[in-house]
């Protein structure tokens, strides 16, 4: 445990800037063991470069970042057994079984031979794919993969888990069993779950306390109720449009992207 | 070197293997390009050759054919992380808490055994073509001709891969790296009466080192004479795998 008291992640001051457009201009936040924590903001208001950053894919500019008790940019490899991550697009094998991906999974994060076939069963059954484990993943619906990659992530036991946008795309029998499953996988195993997601509905209905950001910085911060409370609204949807405002958002594609590019090699130092 | 650097490096062999063993489309389709020169040049140009008193031509021509094999297979392979980009798998090898460069050199040595199995492969082909082998004892010094041939160029394709964005420069390297590389290294036409300039490209080749290489084993050259190639051919290998290592360390997602 960290000697952090109760916080999983703590964010302070944290940039990251692509050219002349600032991504994330100064946040600092805190994630307590054991919530369910929503991060929510329009397109391109800096969500999936603050998690590219806590999940170490993405070097910040400044500020720091520690998760459960360790700094990102010291200690990467530690910092990545402690969490799992479900990005917002699959990153499974598609030419290897759901059995495979797991298995490879479990040898990269380095779980014990004995306790690798014992653990890959236990999430496969957790999720409801244990009778599909000899299939090959390009077979599987959406449903079935967002599952998979779920379990997957779980396989090496991390206290923390970061969703990108776990139910987009996904229908509502889909959307209600893998609620199901995460509401499980928080108040039985305590697992901290951080999450970003568009459906406002889904977000008051599961999240412990909500982040709103808009611009790289943070425009509310509390529980639902809190939010709702200070914004006068009765909805979060409408709490959101009241913080954020009503323009549309486009993912300002070509520039950002266009830097994104430029950039990605990492300049800095290397491992 | 801990358990999870293992864990990489035996974790992305075995899925090259794996996701090579089950495609065999890919298994056939990268064997019908060697295997069309072999024919069309061996017989094509065999007649020439052998009235310009190069001798049998299908001898020459082979260790060319069968590295021609070994270098398209370790290119591709490494170039594959193009894919894995676009289709989401890289990430979950990024996030991996184990070095980068330990990932990547289990890519490379996953890729560079489907290179030498490729390799054999084409080596076989060429029996019935009319290839014969000098010793059968030559082999073990064949198969490290083309397994450091096969280390370099999937390190390469891997360096490549690592800066490209998407496959928009795929036609590019095929013309102005992968072909070339093949063409001006000896493997299809000797090298001696070439112009000045040619030969100094081939001199700085790689895979001239490798086809020379090749054909001393298989013709029964000196070990000498082989010990030189394999010094060139090692140091290169070694150089592209940390250049690849270090380029693939720096992807951000």
């Amino acid at each position: 445990m960290s000697q952090s008291g109760g916080d999983i992640i703590e964010v302070k001051d944290l940039v990251k800037t692509f050219g002349s457009f600032t991504a994330v201009g100064g946040l600092s936040f805190s994630v307590k063991r054991g919530e369910i924590f929503s991060f929510l903001g329009p397109n391109g208001a800096g969500k999936t470069t603050t998690i590219k950053m806590l999940t170490t894919l993405l070097r910040p500019d400044s500020g720091s970042i520690r998760i459960a008790g360790l700094d990102t940019a010291r200690e990467p490899l530690e910092v990545r057994r402690k969490f799992g991550i479900v990005f917002q697009d699959a990153s499974l094998d598609d030419e290897l079984t759901a059995w495979e991906n797991m298995f490879f999974h479990a040898v990269l994060y380095a779980v014990p031979a004995a306790e690798r076939a014992p653990r890959i069963e236990e999430m496969l059954r957790f999720v409801g794919l244990w009778d599909r484990r000899k299939d090959l993943v390009k077979h599987f619906s959406g449903g079935m993969k967002r599952r998979l990659e779920i379990a997957r992530c779980l396989s090496h036991q991390p206290d923390l888990i970061f969703l990108d946008e776990p139910t987009s795309g996904l229908d509502p029998q889909n959307r209600s069993r893998l609620w199901e499953h995460l509401r499980r996988l928080n108040s039985e195993l305590g697992t901290t779950i951080f999450l970003t997601t568009h459906s406002m509905e889904e977000a008051e209905k599961v999240s412990g306390r909500i982040l709103v950001i808009d611009g790289g910085k943070i425009a509310a911060e509390g529980t639902p109720d809190e939010i709702k409370r200070r914004t006068e609204t009765r909805t979060l949807e409408e709490a959101f449009l009241a913080l954020t405002g009503r323009d549309l958002r486009d993912d300002v594609p070509g520039a950002v992207e266009d830097m994104r590019k430029a950039r990605l090699i990492w300049r800095g130092k290397s491992r | 070197m801990n358990s999870s650097s293992m864990g990489a490096v035996w974790g992305l062999w075995l899925r090259q293997i794996k996701r090579y063993l089950r495609s065999r489309s890919r298994l056939i389709g990268s064997l019908g390009q060697p295997v069309l020169f072999l024919v069309a040049l061996g017989f094509g140009f065999g007649p020439v050759f052998q009235k310009a008193g190069g001798g049998n031509y299908i001898q020459f021509l082979t260790p060319g054919i069968v590295l021609m094999g070994v270098l398209f297979t370790a290119i591709f392979s490494g170039i594959e992380i193009i894919w894995d980009r676009q289709f989401g798998f890289l990430k979950e090898t990024l996030v991996a808490p184990a070095p980068r460069i330990f990932i990547m050199l289990g890519r490379t040595l996953g890729g560079a055994t489907i290179a030498i199995i490729q390799g054999f492969l084409v080596l076989a082909v060429s029996f019935a073509a009319g290839f014969r082998l000098e010793s059968w004892t030559r082999l073990p010094a064949a198969a490290l001709f083309m397994g450091l041939t096969a280390v370099a160029f999937t390190a390469l394709g891997t360096a490549i891969a690592s800066v490209l964005e998407d496959m928009q420069g795929f036609q590019l390297i095929m013309n102005f790296l992968v072909m070339p590389i093949f063409f001006f290294s000896g493997s299809i036409f000797p090298l001696i009466s070439l112009p000045r300039f040619l030969t100094d490209v081939a001199a700085a080749n790689p895979l001239t080192y490798g086809v020379d290489g090749l054909r001393l084993a298989l013709e029964g050259g000196s070990y000498a004479a082989m010990g030189r190639d394999a010094a060139v051919l090692t140091a290169v290998a070694a150089v592209l795998v940390v250049a690849g290592g270090n380029l693939f360390s720096r992807i951000q997602a």
